[in-house]
């Protein structure tokens, strides 16, 4: 599963500059807001679900390498975040869903 | 980038500081650096306005456009797009010509004016298509949104060159250096209650590490160390603290320091679970009492020293196993332990 198919299916709207996500194939996922868990417990290449919006999920996504954050409950990062998040090469995906639904439908999708 | 750019172009409308221009991503840098001769295509297909609205629908369907200049003996006199076209259909008229439909107030820009100046353009007047003229305002191009997405990731891919070839540089410099023992010292300022900033030393050391050379798994374990090292200062000292790494052949060694206000008890902050961030740092996500735990996971050593009213510092140190080492080729530094 790509993460095109899965912006697709979960009609994520797409909060930086886009790319290829055809090429982007996320590898299980992990879900939390606090930040020293995404710390030790996410994997490079998971999605991370998350209702964090602020600039240190970008730092965190970026050393932890994850391919996408997805952003719930539309919570709404500030413009310089999103700047950040492009310049660290992080992808911000944003959805109105909870964090449950969110998670719920990517291991539907065989993200696990 | 020069001045006038600077000037002309500045965000803000006005002229770029050192502030600004820090937070400036490099895909915006490059919409300053590129010129739009560089991205725009050279390939223009344009109409006589003699020439009827049906020769229209054959140029857009035979080359896949969506609107093309017209120019009367080698002057762009208009251009034509879909929605004229849309017009004529409309009128059932595409037997007129393309004088009739075509807008006549051209938008142009310049080839040698930096690509935000086209993209800005787009962005104020809603056209998709600019035809480009040079400085003896003759047609040489046509612009879109594809073409400076298509220039900007050639760039970039670039960009990524370059950085391949920086690594290789720094990677040898130290194969270059003899000495008994050599090592590589990185120390960063951090200031307190700075969250925007948080995070941005340890993205510095990961990179540098990788550029040296060093496993991309050792460059995250230090990544995931210092990272939690670095939010400590900024979440709880009264005055900030240094980040301190030095990378040897055999060792990579990270210790952070401050000047209160200590820890009264070590043992208690390294429990799992346990925090005394205040609600600030909790509302963003810090404060999982995790911090410690996780850099205990990550190195080989740690030890803290502190106490209440007390500075602290914070000592991590990461042995490099034989398939780890990096920086290390000369024979004075390969000696272990020395």
């Amino acid at each position: 599963m790509t993460l095109q198919e899965i912006i697709a299916k979960l009609n994520l709207t797409v909060l930086t500059t886009p790319r290829d996500f055809s090429t982007v194939t996320p590898q299980g996922g992990y879900a939390s807001d606090l930040l020293s868990c995404v710390m030790a417990g996410a994997q490079p290449d998971n999605v991370w679900v998350t209702l964090q919006a602020h600039m240190n999920v970008v730092a965190v996504a970026a050393l932890r390498e994850v391919a996408a954050v997805i952003i719930t409950e539309n919570a709404q990062p500030e413009p310089d975040v999103i700047a950040k998040a492009n310049d660290q090469n992080v992808t911000l995906l944003s959805t109105s869903a909870p964090s449950y639904e969110v998670v719920g439908r990517l291991w539907e999708m065989g993200i696990r | 980038m020069s001045n006038t750019i600077q000037e002309e172009f500045g965000r803000k409308g006005r002229p770029i500081t050192d502030v600004d221009a820090q937070e400036i991503t490099r895909i915006e840098e490059l919409s300053y650096d590129l010129r739009i001769f560089e991205v725009m295509s050279r390939e223009v297909f344009s109409l006589s306005s003699k020439q009827t609205m049906r020769d229209v629908i054959d140029l857009l369907r035979i080359r896949r456009i969506s609107g093309a200049p017209v120019v009367d003996d080698g002057e762009l006199v208009g251009v034509i797009s879909t929605e004229d076209l849309m017009r004529a259909l409309t009128q059932n008229d595409l037997e007129s010509p393309i004088r009739k439909y075509m807008a006549v107030n051209v938008i142009t820009v310049k080839s040698y004016e930096p690509v935000v100046k086209a993209l800005e353009t787009f962005t104020r007047t809603n056209i998709g298509r600019l035809p480009v003229t040079n400085e003896n305002d003759e047609l040489v191009g046509m612009i879109t949104k594809g073409d400076i997405t298509r220039g900007v990731l050639v760039a970039i891919r670039k960009d990524y060159k370059e950085e391949e070839i920086r690594r290789y540089r720094v990677r040898h410099l130290f194969e270059d250096i003899t000495s008994d023992r050599t090592s590589l010292t990185l120390r960063y300022k951090i200031k307190p209650r700075d969250f925007v900033n948080g995070g941005q030393a340890s993205s510095h050391i990961k990179r540098a590490m990788l550029r040296l050379g060093a496993t991309a798994q050792l460059a995250r374990q230090c990544g995931i160390a210092v990272y939690e090292a670095e939010m400590n200062l900024i979440i709880h000292t009264t005055n900030g603290g240094i980040l301190r790494v030095q990378i040897e052949p055999h060792r990579i060694l990270m210790q952070t320091t401050d000047d209160g206000p200590g820890i009264p008890d070590v043992n208690k902050a390294l429990q799992p679970g346990w925090s005394t961030a205040p609600q600030e740092a909790r509302s963003m996500g810090f404060g999982a009492g995790m911090g410690l735990v996780n850099i205990k996971s990550c190195v080989d050593k740690m030890e803290i020293f502190s106490g209440a009213g007390k500075g602290t510092r914070l000592m991590m140190e990461i042995h490099l196993r034989p398939n780890e080492k990096f920086m290390a080729s000369t024979e004075g530094t390969q000696k272990p332990g020395i």
